[in-house]
C-alpha cells in the first residue's frame, strides 16, 4: 500500500498526483472494516445524543432530577414496577429504584456530561501536549531539556491516585470544570512525546529548511510547516485518547470524587446502581452498557484512524 | 553502569521531592483546613488555634515542608509540651481517624495489595502474551480477529462492571468460590489464592487486553526480522524461534508498560479492592478520602509515587538484561 496519507495530510487539502488522499483511506477503510462502520454510527449517535441532551431527554417527558413515586413500589423497598425495571411507555428505560427518577432522561445527561468532560480534558491534552511537544522538538537545547524533565516528572505521578486526591480536597468549585482541568493536567506528556518525536523527524526536512532560508518567523514555520505534519498522528491519538478519558471520568464519579449528584453521569449512576445488581439488575445494566459501548466504539475508531494516518503504524 | 546507576538515583530523588513538594501544596494550601479537619466538627475558635499549633500549620508554609521533610528521613517531634509525640523514622504523621502512625497503617496493608498486584499482573501477563503472541502467529486468520475483538471489548469494560459480574455468576449463582477475605499467603498459600483468584481475573482481564495488543503488534515487527529467517534456516525448532528470538526481542516496549501498570497498581487499586472488600492500600485510600484523613491520603500518594518510580527505574535497568544492544 502507498504510504503518501502522512504527505497527504500534511498539506491538509489536495491530494497527491498518485496513491490516495486521507479520505479515500478513510472511506476504503470503511468498507473493508464493517466494525468500524459500526462503530463510527455509534459514535455519532451519541454525540448527537449527548448535544441534543435537553430537547432528546425531554421526549420521554421526565426531567432527570424528577421523582416518579407512582413507578416504584413502596412496599417492595421501592423496586421498579413492573417488569424489567419498570420499562415501559412510561418510562422507556425505567426508573431508578427508591426515587423513581426517568433513567431514560438520565443517561440521556449523564452521556452529555461525562462526553463533555471527556472532549473537553482530550482537548486540554492535545492542545497543551502538541505545543510542548513541538516547541521541544523544535527548539530543542534547553527547551527540550526542561520539557522533556517535566513530561517524566508527569508521568511518574500516580494519576488515578493524585485526581482522586485533588478533586476530594477542592470542595466548592465547579465540578465538572475542575475535573476536566484536572484529568487534563496528567494526559498531555503521552501527546508530547508523539508530537516531539515527530517534529524532530520534520525539523530538518527540505521545506522547513527552505522556508527557514526564506526568512520565515519560527512562528510561521511552526504554524504553516511543522503543525501540519505533526497532525495525522496526533488525530489518531487524540481518537484513542477519547476512551481513556470516558473511563478516567465514570472512574472518578463512580468513586464518589466526580460530579456531584443530583446531577448523573454514567459512573456515578453506575455506582449508585451496585447495590441493586441483583434487584434490579436493568438499572446495573443499562448506564454499564452505554459506558461499554461509547469505550468500545471510540476504541475501535481511534484504531482505524491511527492505521490510516499514522506512518508507522499498522500498514506493511 | 555503576555511574548510570548513580544518575538515575539522584534523578529518582529528584522526582520523588517534586511529588512530595505538590502533594504537600496540594494538601496545605489549596482551600482546606487539616486543622478543621482534625479537629472535628464542634470545634471551638480557640480549640481550633490550639489544634492549628499544635500541627504546626501557624508556621511559615517552608518551615513546615522542611519539616515534613525532615520526618520522613530521621523522623521527628510532633507538637509540644505535654502532648509531644516522638514520631520515628519514616515518620508520615499520625491519622486524624484512628491516631494510628500513618507509616505503620501503609505497611499493614501491603501485603495484601502487593498480593493482588502480584498475582494480578502474573495472569495478565500469562492471558495477554499468550494471546497477542497466538494472534501475532496467526497473523489475519480468524483466531487473531477473534482474539483481537475479544482484546478490545474486554479493555472497554470498566473494571467495577466486571468485578460485579464475576462475584455475581461466580459467587452468587455458582457458588465456586468464597467471597474475598484475605489470608496471609504464609499461613494458607492455597486459602490465599482461591480467595484472590476473582479480583486478579477482573484486574487481568482489563490489563491483557492492553498487552495482548501491544505483543501482537511487537511479535508481528519482530517475526519479520532477518534474524528469524537465520535461526529457522539454522534449524531451530519453531518454539525455540519464537519464544528466544522474536518475543525476546518483542519484549522491551511490553516491559516498559508492565512496570508502570505494575508500580501503579500496588497502591492505585481503588476501585478493585473497593468492591471486593479487601483490605489493602487503595481501600486505606478511599477510606481517609470519605473521612478527610489528610495524613493518610498523603501518604497513599507518596507511597504510589515511589513504587512507580521504582518500578520505572527496575525496567529501565532490566532493558539491559533483556536486550544485549542495550548498553549503559
Amino acid at each position: 500500500m502507498t504510504t503518501t496519507a502522512p504527505a497527504a495530510a500534511r498539506d491538509g487539502s489536495a491530494a497527491p498526483a498518485t496513491g490516495s488522499s486521507p479520505w479515500q483511506l478513510a472511506r476504503r477503510e470503511l468498507r473493508r472494516r464493517p466494525a468500524v462502520r459500526v462503530s463510527l454510527c455509534v459514535v455519532v449517535l451519541l454525540v448527537l445524543m449527548a448535544v441534543t441532551a435537553p430537547w432528546l431527554g425531554a421526549l420521554g417527558g421526565w426531567s432527570p432530577e424528577e421523582y416518579d413515586k407512582s413507578a416504584v413500589d413502596p412496599y417492595l423497598g421501592g423496586q421498579p414496577l413492573g417488569s424489567f425495571g419498570g420499562i415501559g411507555p412510561e418510562h422507556w428505560l425505567g426508573v431508578e429504584p427508591v426515587t423513581g427518577r426517568d433513567l431514560f432522561a438520565r443517561v440521556v445527561t449523564g452521556a452529555q456530561v461525562s462526553l463533555l468532560i471527556a472532549f473537553a480534558a482530550t482537548a486540554i491534552v492535545v492542545v497543551t501536549g502538541t505545543a510542548a511537544g513541538i516547541a521541544a522538538g523544535y527548539f530543542g537545547g534547553r527547551t527540550d531539556a526542561v520539557l522533556s524533565r517535566l513530561m517524566d516528572l508527569t508521568m511518574s505521578f500516580p494519576s488515578l491516585i493524585f485526581m482522586i486526591a485533588m478533586l476530594s480536597v477542592a470542595k466548592d468549585v465547579n465540578r465538572i470544570v475542575l475535573m476536566t482541568a484536572v484529568i487534563g493536567v496528567f494526559g498531555w506528556p503521552g501527546v508530547a512525546r508523539v508530537v516531539r518525536g515527530q517534529t524532530l523527524s520534520l525539523r530538518h526536512r527540505e521545506y522547513v529548511d527552505a522556508a527557514r532560508v526564506g526568512g520565515s518567523s519560527s512562528w510561521r514555520i511552526l504554524t504553516r510547516d511543522v503543525l501540519p505534519g505533526v497532525c495525522g498522528p496526533v488525530i489518531a491519538y487524540t481518537t484513542l485518547l477519547i476512551p481513556g478519558m470516558i473511563s478516567t471520568e465514570a472512574a472518578l464519579s463512580y468513586l464518589g470524587v466526580g460530579v456531584r449528584p443530583p446531577t448523573p453521569s454514567w459512573g456515578q449512576m453506575i455506582a449508585e446502581s451496585v447495590a441493586y445488581y441483583e434487584t434490579d439488575p436493568m438499572y446495573f445494566l443499562i448506564p454499564s452498557v452505554f459506558l461499554f459501548l461509547s469505550v468500545l466504539a471510540f476504541t475501535l475508531l481511534g484504531d482505524a484512524l491511527r492505521d490510516i494516518l499514522d506512518p508507522r503504524g499498522g500498514r506493511t | 553502569m555503576i555511574l548510570y546507576l548513580a544518575r538515575r538515583l539522584l534523578a529518582l530523588a529528584g522526582v520523588l521531592l517534586a511529588i512530595a513538594a505538590v502533594t504537600f501544596l496540594i494538601f496545605y494550601v489549596l482551600p482546606s483546613d487539616p486543622a478543621a479537619a482534625a479537629c472535628g466538627k464542634t470545634c471551638s475558635a480557640e480549640r481550633l488555634a490550639d489544634v492549628r499549633e499544635y500541627l504546626g500549620l501557624d508556621q511559615p508554609l517552608w518551615r513546615q515542608f522542611a519539616d515534613f521533610l525532615t520526618g520522613i528521613f530521621t523522623g521527628r517531634t510532633l507538637g509540644s509540651g505535654q502532648y509531644a509525640v516522638q514520631c520515628d523514622f519514616p515518620c508520615l504523621g499520625y491519622s486524624y481517624e484512628n491516631s494510628l502512625p500513618v507509616w505503620d497503617l501503609l505497611m499493614d496493608r501491603l501485603p495484601v495489595s502487593a498480593s493482588l498486584a502480584v498475582g494480578a499482573a502474573v495472569l495478565w501477563l500469562v492471558l495477554g502474551l499468550g494471546a497477542g503472541v497466538t494472534a501475532a502467529l496467526r497473523k489475519d486468520t480468524l483466531t487473531d480477529k477473534a482474539l483481537m475483538v475479544g482484546a478490545v471489548a474486554a479493555a472497554s469494560l470498566p473494571v467495577y462492571f466486571t468485578s460485579v459480574m464475576l462475584i455475581y455468576g461466580v459467587i452468587r449463582i455458582a457458588g465456586l468460590l468464597p467471597y474475598p477475605t484475605y489470608q496471609a499467603f504464609s499461613g494458607d498459600p492455597l486459602g490465599w489464592a482461591t480467595n484472590l483468584l476473582l479480583p486478579w481475573t477482573a484486574l487481568a482481564l482489563l490489563y491483557a487486553a492492553m498487552y495482548a495488543r501491544q505483543s501482537r503488534g511487537s511479535m508481528i515487527e519482530a517475526m519479520a526480522e532477518p534474524y528469524i529467517r537465520t535461526a529457522r534456516a539454522k534449524g531451530m525448532p519453531e518454539r525455540v524461534v519464537v519464544v528466544k528470538h522474536g518475543l525476546r526481542s518483542g519484549m522491551t516496549p511490553i516491559l516498559t508498560i508492565f512496570g508502570m501498570d505494575l508500580g501503579g497498581l500496588l497502591a492505585g487499586a481503588v476501585i478493585t479492592e473497593s468492591i471486593f472488600g479487601l483490605p489493602g492500600i487503595g481501600r486505606l485510600f478511599y477510606g481517609a478520602l470519605v473521612s478527610s484523613d489528610q495524613p493518610v491520603v498523603l501518604g497513599v500518594t507518596l507511597l504510589a509515587a515511589f513504587f512507580i518510580v521504582v518500578a520505572n527505574l527496575a525496567v529501565d535497568l532490566l532493558y539491559a538484561v533483556i536486550d544485549p544492544r542495550v548498553r549503559y
